[in-house]
C-alpha cells in the first residue's frame, strides 16, 4: 500500500472550496437560511424586525424554547423523544406560583425546589424508559397528560399571580450597566456600555478560539475548512454578535435570560462535542448495542438524558411564568412541538446519533424569527401554523436528500 | 450443452469508480457456476446488472439470456424470465408465516381476496421440494437461518426459476445446514435449474460447482473447470488475490505461558425460556501467548458462552467463576469486564460492533475513551494520533480516519473493531467469528494480527465455524455441543474428523 499516503495527500489538497461546501451544505445551509429569513422579514416589516426592542423581544420570546432544545437535542441524539416538556413547563410554572403566591415562599427556596421537581419528573420518566425499556414516546405521552392535569389541579383552573419583582427579573430583567464610562467615551447618550463590551469580548474570544483550534488541527494533519470559509464564517458570526449587542445596548442592555441561555448553550455545546459523556450519548444513539458492548452503561446514560431534560424543562417553566408574570393552566401547551421541531430543523436525526447543539439553537431561532416576523406582518395564526409546518418538512426533506446524494 | 446466459464485456461505472471493466460471464444451461473474488471485486455489482437492479442503459455491454438479447429495466422483468437472486441478507418478513412469505408480491388471490387453501397447498408442495418439514403456517422468525434459506429457495421455485443466483448462501449456516443446502442445489440441478453461487468458501465451491469464474478488481480473471480433481483451492486463491499465497495461515512460534484466564463451572440459562439451560458447567482456560479455539455447530452455545462471560451480556441466572491472572475477576458488567482485562469482538460487527454512522476514529476509541481524555474532556488530537496509529499498524485501507465506518469493506470494518479492542488493552481477547464474510487477503492479515497479539503475551479465545481456520490458528481447541464443552484437543491431536466425532458422539 505504498501509494496510499500519496493518494491521501492528494485528497486533502485537492479538496476545493466547492467540494467542502457540498460536504457541509447542511451546516452552512441552516445558518444561511436563518440569515435569508431574517433579511426577508427585515424587508417585509420595514425594518421592525431588527429594531432594538424587537431583538430584545426575540430573545425573551424564544429563550425557554432554546433552553429546552438543548435538553431535547440530547434526548433525540440518544434515540428517544420527550413529549412531556410542554406540560412540565406548565406544571412547574404552576408549582412556582403556588409556592410564591399562595404559600409566600421566597424565590431562593422556590427556584431550587422547582428545579428539583423537574429533575424528579425527568427521573421518574427516565426510569421507565431506561430500565424498563418502555418506549419514550409512550412514557412521555403519559407524562404530557399527567402533568397537564396536575397543573390544572394545582391552579384549580385559575390563573395565579402576580409574582415578586425578583422572580420576574428571571425573565424580564436586564444586566445593569456596570461600565457607564463607555458611553461617555463614545459620546452616545442611550447606550449600555456593558452590553457593547461583552459583545466585543465574546466576538474576540470566538475568533481567538477558532484560530487556536485551527492551528491545533493543522498540526495534527486534520482536514479543516478552507481559509476563505474560516474567515467568512468568523466575520459573519462575530459581526452578528457585535451587531446584536450594540442593538441591545441602545435599548435596555443584556436581558438576564440571554445570559442564562448563552451560558447554557456554551456548556451544552462543550459537553456534547468535547467530553467523554457527550461522545457516549452519540454512540448510544448511533448503535445502542455496540455502545453497551463497548462498556458504556447505556441505561444510566439514557436515564440521565431524561433527568437533564426534566431540569431544563423546569427552568424553562420558571422563565416562562416569570415572563407572563402569572401561571395559567394553559401555559406551555404545544411547546414540546416547537422544541422538537427546532431540534429537527437543526439537523438531528429521528433515528438518533446525529445532531448538534448549535444546530438546535439555530433551528429554534429560525422558528422564532418566523413566528415574530409573521406576527409583526399581521399574518393570521392559521397561515403561521401552515408555514411553520412546511418549513419543518422542507428542512427534513433537505436533510434526507443531502444524505442520499452523498452516499 | 448450450449457454443459458452470456454477459459480454459488461462495464459499469459509478461516479469516480469503474466497478466493472469489460466483464465476461458465460453460464451453461444446467450447470452450477461459482463466482468468486475478494470483497469489492465486483461480484454483487455484476449480479445487480444481471437482475436489472441497475437497469439496462446504466451499463455498457450485452446480456444474452436463453439465446436472446435481454434488456431488463427492473427486477420484475428479470424475474419474469426466471432469473431469481437470493441475497446474503435474507428478504423474509420475520413475523409472517412461511406460506405468506412465499407468495409475497405474488399472492394466490381471487379479486384481491387471498385464497388460503391454494396458498397452503402450494406451500406444502414447495416445502417438500426443498426438503423442509415445517408447517406452512409457522412464523419465519421461529425457524433457524438454515431453514429460512430453504424458504427463500422455495420462494424462488414458486416463481418458476430457471437461473437461481445465491449470494453467500452458507455464510451464516452451520456445516450441517450448509451441506443440506448444497445437496439441494445439486438436486435442483438434476431438475434442470441452473445456479450461480457466490461464495468465499472454496471447499464448497470445489465440491459443488461445475465451473468457477474468478473476478478481481472488476475484471474477469479466469473461468476454471471444477469437475474432476485437477482444480485446487490454491489455484483459485491465486487468481483471486493475484499472487501466490504461500500458505493461508501465517507461521507462529507457539510459546504458551501461565494461565491467563480461567472459567469455572459456568452455567447460563436462556433469557426468555427460563427453564432452558444454554451453557452447562463450562470450564476452560486460556494461557498467555496461546490461541484457544472453540469449535461447534451453529447454536451449540459458543456465542452465548462468550457473551455471558463478557459482562453478562447474554442470559440469566448466570453462575460460575472467572479468574484472570490467577485472581477472581468481577465480570458482572461490560465495563467491569473491560477493566478486568477482557475484550469481546462480536460476530455481528454491523449490529453489535460498530457505530456505522460514526468515523473510524470515534469507533476506535469508544471502548477506552478515558485514555484519550483528561478530566472527562476528549483531546481530539490525541484521538487522531491513536486512530492513525492503528490505521498504519494494522493496515486499515482508507484515505483517513475521518471516514465513516459504514463506507468501509467488511475486512476493513473488522480491522476497526479489532483496533477498538486493542486500544482497550485487554489481557484476553475473545474473537467471535473474526473472519466471517471477509476476503482471503484480509483474513490473512487478521490472522497476522492475532499472531502478533499472542506474541505480545496476550491470550486469544477464538470462536469459528470454519474448522480449517481453527486447525490452522489454534494451539488448543475446545469442542462445544449443546451448551457443554465436550472435548479438548491440542493442535497436534486435532483434525476435522476428530472434532466432528466429538460433536456426533456427545
Amino acid at each position: 500500500m505504498a501509494s496510499e499516503p500519496a493518494a491521501h495527500q492528494d485528497a486533502r489538497q485537492g479538496r476545493s472550496a466547492g467540494q467542502y461546501l457540498a460536504n457541509h451544505l447542511r451546516d452552512y445551509g441552516m445558518v444561511l437560511a436563518l440569515i435569508a429569513i431574517m433579511a426577508f422579514f427585515q424587508v417585509m416589516t420595514d425594518g421592525t424586525l431588527l429594531r432594538p426592542v424587537n431583538i430584545t423581544n426575540l430573545f425573551l420570546q424564544n429563550s425557554y424554547i432554546i433552553i429546552m432544545a438543548l435538553g431535547m437535542l440530547l434526548v433525540i441524539v440518544a434515540g428517544h423523544i420527550d413529549l412531556s416538556v410542554g406540560s412540565v413547563v406548565g406544571f412547574v410554572g404552576a408549582l412556582a406560583a403556588v409556592m410564591m403566591v399562595n404559600w409566600d415562599w421566597s424565590i431562593y427556596l422556590t427556584i431550587p425546589c422547582c428545579l428539583m421537581v423537574g429533575i424528579l419528573i425527568g427521573a421518574a420518566q427516565g426510569y421507565w424508559i431506561a430500565y424498563w425499556r418502555i418506549p419514550s414516546f409512550i412514557v412521555t405521552l403519559a407524562g404530557m397528560l399527567v402533568f397537564r392535569g396536575a397543573s390544572l389541579w394545582l391552579l384549580a383552573g385559575q390563573s395565579v399571580g402576580p409574582f415578586p419583582r425578583q422572580f420576574q427579573a428571571l425573565s424580564t430583567g436586564f444586566i445593569p450597566d456596570v461600565l457607564p464610562f463607555v458611553k461617555t467615551m463614545f459620546g452616545v447618550e442611550r447606550m449600555n456600555g456593558f452590553a457593547v463590551v461583552t459583545g466585543l469580548v465574546i466576538a474576540g474570544l470566538i475568533v481567538w478560539m477558532g484560530l487556536r483550534s485551527r492551528a491545533r488541527n493543522q498540526a495534527y494533519g486534520m482536514v479543516g475548512e478552507p481559509m476563505s470559509f474560516f474567515i467568512l464564517r468568523n466575520l459573519l458570526v462575530s459581526g452578528a454578535i457585535v451587531f446584536v449587542s450594540y442593538k441591545l445596548a441602545t435599548f435596555r442592555g443584556l436581558p438576564n435570560v440571554l445570559i442564562t441561555m448563552g451560558v447554557l448553550t456554551i456548556i451544552y455545546a462543550f459537553v456534547t462535542e468535547s467530553t467523554v459523556l457527550g461522545r457516549r450519548i452519540y454512540a448510544l444513539g448511533g448503535n445502542e448495542k455496540a455502545a453497551k458492548l463497548s462498556g458504556i452503561r447505556t441505561e444510566r446514560l439514557t436515564f440521565l438524558t431524561f433527568v437533564n431534560m426534566g431540569m431544563l424543562a423546569a427552568l424553562a417553566g420558571l422563565i416562562f411564568a416569570a415572563r407572563l408574570n402569572t401561571a395559567t393552566p394553559k401555559a406551555g401547551v404545544s411547546f414540546e412541538l416547537d422544541v422538537i421541531a427546532a431540534v429537527f430543523i437543526g439537523g438531528a436525526s429521528m433515528s438518533g446519533g446525529v445532531g448538534k447543539i448549535v444546530g438546535a439553537v439555530v433551528g429554534a431561532f429560525i422558528m422564532g424569527v418566523m413566528n415574530n416576523g409573521m406576527s409583526i406582518m399581521g399574518i393570521g395564526i392559521d397561515y403561521q401554523q401552515v408555514i411553520k409546518g412546511l418549513v419543518l418538512l422542507a428542512a427534513v426533506i433537505f436533510d434526507v436528500y443531502n444524505k442520499n446524494k452523498q452516499s | 450443452m448450450k449457454p443459458l446466459l452470456e454477459m459480454r464485456s459488461i462495464t459499469k461505472t459509478f461516479p469516480g469508480v469503474k466497478a466493472l471493466n469489460a466483464v465476461n460471464l458465460t453460464v451453461m444451461e444446467g450447470e452450477i457456476h461459482a463466482l468468486v473474488g475478494e470483497n469489492g471485486a465486483g461480484k454483487s455489482t455484476l449480479m445487480k446488472v444481471l437482475s436489472g437492479v441497475y437497469p439496462s442503459g446504466s451499463y455498457e455491454g450485452e446480456i444474452h439470456y436463453d439465446g436472446q438479447l435481454a434488456a431488463f429495466s427492473g427486477i420484475r422483468e428479470s424475474e419474469a424470465v426466471g432469473i431469481i437472486i437470493i441475497h446474503q441478507e435474507l428478504a423474509l418478513v420475520p413475523l409472517l408465516s412461511i406460506a405468506e412469505n412465499l407468495f409475497i408480491g405474488n399472492e394466490r388471490a381471487r379479486n384481491g381476496v387471498v385464497d388460503w387453501h391454494e396458498t397452503f397447498q402450494r406451500t406444502e408442495a414447495l416445502l417438500k421440494k426443498v426438503g423442509l418439514s415445517e408447517a406452512p403456517g409457522t412464523l419465519v422468525d421461529r425457524i433457524g437461518v438454515g431453514k429460512q434459506q430453504l424458504v427463500e429457495i422455495a420462494k424462488a421455485l414458486s416463481k418458476d426459476v430457471r437461473l437461481l443466483i445465491l449470494d453467500e448462501p452458507t455464510s451464516a449456516l452451520s456445516e450441517k445446514d450448509s451441506q443440506a443446502l448444497l445437496d439441494l442445489l445439486t438436486e435442483l440441478k438434476a431438475q434442470g435449474v441452473t445456479s450461480i453461487i457466490i461464495s468465499h468458501k472454496l471447499n464448497e465451491v470445489r465440491s459443488i460447482a461445475d465451473r468457477v469464474t474468478v473476478i478481481r478488481d472488476g475484471s474477469t480473471i479466469s473461468t476454471l473447470d471444477a469437475r474432476g480433481e485437477a482444480l485446487t483451492e490454491d489455484q483459485i486463491i491465486r487468481d483471486m488475490v493475484g499472487r501466490d499465497m504461500a500458505q493461508r495461515f501465517p507461521a507462529r512460534d507457539s510459546k504458551p505461558g501461565d494461565i491467563l484466564m480461567e472459567v469455572r463451572d459456568w452455567n447460563v440459562w436462556h433469557p426468555e425460556h427460563t427453564e432452558r439451560q444454554v451453557i452447562r458447567n463450562a470450564c476452560l482456560n486460556v494461557r498467555a501467548g496461546e490461541v484457544v479455539g472453540i469449535a461447534g455447530l451453529m447454536g451449540s452455545g459458543r456465542t452465548e458462552l462468550a457473551m455471558s462471560i463478557f459482562g453478562r451480556s447474554y442470559g440469566r441466572r448466570i453462575s460460575g467463576e472467572v479468574f484472570i491472572g490467577g485472581a477472581p475477576a468481577d465480570v458482572s458488567t461490560v465495563d467491569r469486564s473491560i477493566a478486568a482485562g477482557l475484550a469481546y469482538v462480536t460476530e455481528d460487527r454491523k449490529h453489535l460492533g460498530l457505530v456505522l454512522d460514526d468515523t473510524i476514529q470515534r469507533n476506535i476509541t469508544l471502548a477506552n475513551l478515558p485514555e484519550v481524555a483528561s478530566m472527562g474532556v476528549i483531546s481530539e488530537a490525541r484521538e487522531v494520533r491513536v486512530a492513525e496509529g492503528f490505521r498504519k499498524a494494522i493496515n486499515i485501507r482508507t484515505p483517513g480516519v475521518f471516514q465513516k465506518v459504514g463506507n468501509l469493506s467488511g475486512g476493513n470494518q473488522q480491522k476497526v473493531v479489532l483496533s477498538k479492542w486493542l486500544f482497550a488493552d485487554p489481557k484476553v481477547l475473545i474473537l467471535d467469528e473474526p473472519t466471517r464474510g471477509i476476503d482471503v487477503g484480509a483474513k490473512y492479515e487478521i490472522y497476522g494480527i492475532i499472531n502478533k497479539l499472542v506474541a505480545d503475551g496476550k491470550g486469544v479465545l477464538m470462536i469459528s465455524s470454519e474448522l480449517p481456520e481453527l486447525l490452522g490458528m489454534c494451539d488448543r481447541i475446545y469442542v462445544m455441543n449443546e451448551g457443554a464443552l465436550v472435548g479438548e484437543l491440542t493442535a497436534a491431536e486435532a483434525s476435522q474428523e476428530r472434532i466432528m466425532s466429538f460433536i456426533v458422539r456427545s
